[in-house]
């Protein structure tokens, strides 16, 4: 036969009769070569637990964009509140592109936790037909301990290899597989990390000049608020002394500190006037 | 004829499905050989479906030498080509 299927049986059977062969024990074969499977079987479970902890980064990473789009929202609306709809602008536009980032992200952990389910399935069907191999070579070993006909141990064996083979296989796919899948998922996270949208995100602890823009926004308006106060204050205590005076002792309180108030504007322009006057 | 197909378990076809096997098994060949991706993964799955369809299951404990062994249903075309290269998919 020219096909898939001979060539696969052909080296199948080429390697099994390799193995049975050069063994002086057969049961010494099979009971070494469960023991490696088993070991290999770790190695599958090791990956799955590696490809899950990938993942669970990727998730931070994806929680930390997301708190990035309602950061650059709630910048766009503090920016237009001040009327700086330029740094709105510029925080909407980076959200959109944090939101662009975010799905491709979803799709890429998606397709993660897909055949990360298809391994853990493939891992329960491995450790099956290892346990199916173990019973066997159980009774291949009584067989052969029995001295029962080599013709018929051999070919029990011979199923028994092929089984070997099989798990073999699926095993080296599965780490393969697993391998993969973890240099992707540091490949998305270290896109993420090394800054590549860093000029979009600013996922990391410096601040970047639209927040400073902000801040300064803020900063302008606490210092506006500051000012209004001290403004006050000086309205009140030191602008026009007799008329706190009579605000403290007088009962309409609110209506009278709004005169004082006018009384500390309009005593700025003379004290102005006063000083311009005496300078030259 | 007993037929096993890896990563899924082994099968007992009857005669009369041999022939088919047998003509899928050389068109998922030639795909490889044409590196015709579409042409492989329909032969393959078709032969793959063959199996089910008409094959007989044997019990997971049985484990019984094979007449014909197929890769994993869900192989790639560059996993079929290195099959006839070299050791094979298998390792050692």
């Amino acid at each position: 036969m020219a096909g898939l299927t001979g060539r696969m049986s052909t080296i199948v059977k080429a390697k099994v009769s390799k193995v049975l062969d050069r063994a002086e024990d057969p049961a010494e074969t099979l009971d070494y070569s469960y023991s490696k499977q088993l070991e290999l079987l770790q190695n599958v479970k090791k990956g799955i637990a590696d490809v899950v902890t990938s993942k669970k980064r990727l998730q931070l990473q994806e929680a930390q964009m997301q708190q990035q789009v309602v950061k650059l929202d709630t910048q766009a609306r503090q920016a237009l509140a001040a009327n700086r709809e330029d740094l709105a602008r510029v925080a909407l536009e980076r959200k959109q592109s944090v939101q662009t980032e975010l799905q491709s992200m979803d799709s890429q952990i998606a397709e993660l936790e897909a055949q990360q389910q298809k391994l853990i399935d493939s891992e329960a069907a491995m450790r099956a037909k290892l346990e199916a191999f173990r019973t066997k070579k159980e009774v291949i070993k009584a067989q052969y301990s029995a001295a029962e006909a080599q013709v018929r141990i051999s070919e029990a064996a011979t199923g028994v290899g092929e089984q070997m083979a099989d798990v073999g296989l699926a095993m080296q796919r599965a780490l393969d597989k697993t391998e993969n899948m973890k240099a992707r998922a540091a490949a998305v996270g270290e896109l993420e990390d090394s800054g590549t949208f860093e000029d979009l995100t600013q996922l990391g602890p410096g601040k970047d000049d639209l927040d400073r823009q902000l801040e300064a926004i803020g900063a302008g308006g606490a210092v506006d608020d500051e000012l209004s106060k001290m403004k006050a204050e000086l309205g009140t205590g030191g602008g026009a002394p007799p008329a706190a005076i009579e605000a403290a002792s007088g009962g309409a309180a609110p209506a009278q500190a709004d005169a004082t108030d006018d009384d500390a504007v309009e005593a700025q322009p003379a004290e102005a006037e006063e000083q311009s006057g005496s300078t030259p | 004829m007993i037929v096993r197909i890896f990563s899924d378990g082994q099968y007992r076809i009857p005669d009369d499905a041999q022939a088919r096997l047998h003509e899928l098994d050389i068109a998922t060949v030639n795909a490889v050989d044409a590196d015709d991706q579409a042409g492989f993964a329909s032969n393959y799955t078709a032969l793959i479906e063959l199996i089910h369809s008409n094959g007989e299951r044997l019990a997971d404990e049985e484990l019984e030498p094979s007449d014909l062994m197929l890769p994993p249903a869900d192989i790639t075309l560059e996993e079929a080509r290195e099959e006839f290269t070299g050791e094979g998919l298998l390792p050692d």
